[in-house]
C-alpha cells in the first residue's frame, strides 16, 4: 500500500484544516508553566526540609525527595486527584516525576481487574516503560561517548 | 543559591521544562509518553555535555523534579562506575542513582493497587 494520499484523501485533509479546533496551546503553556512550577517548588521545599531537618547533603537529598514527590503522587493518583488536576495541567502534571509515578499507578489501577500479574504488573509501565528503556539506551551511549572522550 | 532565591529558580526553571514538554504535545503529534521519552532522552544529552549539573546548582527541585534529570542521573550512575570498573561500570552503574525512584514507584504503585479501586 501506497502512503502517499490520494487525491480524496488531499481534499479531505483539506476541507478538515479549517474546520478542525485549533488547541490553545499558548493558555496550555501558561497552564503547565504554573503547575509544573508550583510542583518543582513543592519539590523544592521537601528538598529543603530533608536538609534542614534530617541533615541530608544537598546532593543525598535529592533521592528521599523524589521518593516523597513519587509518594505523594501515588496516593493523589490512588484519590482520583492526581487525574482531575492533569486534566488542567497537561504537561505541568506529566513531566515532573509525580507524572511517572501518577502514570505506572493509573496503569495498575485501571487493569486490577485483569488480575495482579497478567493485570498490574502485565501494565504497570506501559507509559513508564518506554521511559526506562529510552533513557538507558540514551545513558549508555552518552556514557560510552564520554568515557571514550575522557580516556 | 540559596534562600529564597531558590525556590524561585527551582519555580522557573521547572516551569519553563513543563512549557516545552506542553509546546511538543500541542504542536507536534507526540503524545505525553513520547514527550517524556524525548525529555528524558534530552536530560541524558545534557549531561553528556555537561550542562545539566550547572543548571541543577542554580534551579534545585526545578532541575531534579522534571523527568529530564531522570535522563541526567541514569547518565551520572554510570559514569560514576565507569571510574571504578571501566567500560563494564557503564552497565552496572545505570541504575546506581535512579534505583530509589524506580524502586518507589514500583512498590508505591503496587500497593496502590491493592488498596485503592480505580476510578472513572
Amino acid at each position: 500500500m501506497s502512503m502517499k494520499p490520494n487525491v480524496s484523501q488531499a481534499k479531505y485533509q483539506s476541507y478538515l484544516s479549517g474546520r478542525q479546533p485549533t488547541k490553545p496551546w499558548f493558555a496550555n503553556a501558561v497552564r503547565a508553566f504554573l503547575t509544573g512550577g508550583t510542583v518543582c517548588l513543592i519539590g523544592q521545599g521537601v528538598q529543603e526540609t530533608f536538609v534542614h531537618l534530617f541533615h541530608f547533603s544537598e546532593k543525598t537529598a535529592g533521592n528521599p525527595t523524589v521518593a516523597v514527590m513519587i509518594f505523594i503522587a501515588t496516593l493523589l493518583t490512588g484519590f482520583g486527584v492526581y487525574d482531575v488536576f492533569g486534566q488542567w495541567a497537561g504537561a505541568g502534571s506529566a513531566v515532573p516525576v509525580t507524572g511517572f509515578a501518577n502514570s505506572i499507578t493509573s496503569a495498575a489501577l485501571e487493569h486490577k481487574s485483569e488480575g495482579y500479574v497478567m493485570g498490574v504488573g502485565t501494565n504497570m509501565f506501559r507509559v513508564a516503560g518506554p521511559v526506562i528503556v529510552f533513557g538507558v539506551v540514551a545513558a549508555f551511549f552518552v556514557g560510552l561517548v564520554r568515557y571514550l572522550v575522557v580516556s | 543559591m540559596s534562600g529564597i532565591g531558590i525556590f524561585i529558580a527551582a519555580f522557573v526553571v521547572g516551569g519553563l521544562i513543563c512549557v516545552v514538554g506542553q509546546l511538543l504535545m500541542d504542536l507536534t503529534k507526540m503524545t505525553p509518553g513520547h514527550v517524556m521519552t524525548v525529555l528524558v532522552v534530552a536530560g541524558a544529552v545534557l549531561d553528556g555535555l555537561g550542562l545539566y549539573d550547572p543548571l541543577i546548582k542554580f534551579a534545585g527541585a526545578g532541575a531534579t523534579i522534571p523527568i529530564t534529570s531522570f535522563g541526567n542521573a541514569l547518565v551520572h550512575g554510570a559514569m560514576a562506575e565507569t571510574s571504578q570498573y571501566g567500560l563494564l561500570g557503564l552497565i552496572t552503574g545505570i541504575f546506581e542513582v535512579t534505583s530509589a525512584g524506580i524502586s518507589a514507584a514500583i512498590l508505591f504503585g503496587f500497593l496502590a493497587s491493592l488498596v485503592f479501586r480505580p476510578r472513572g
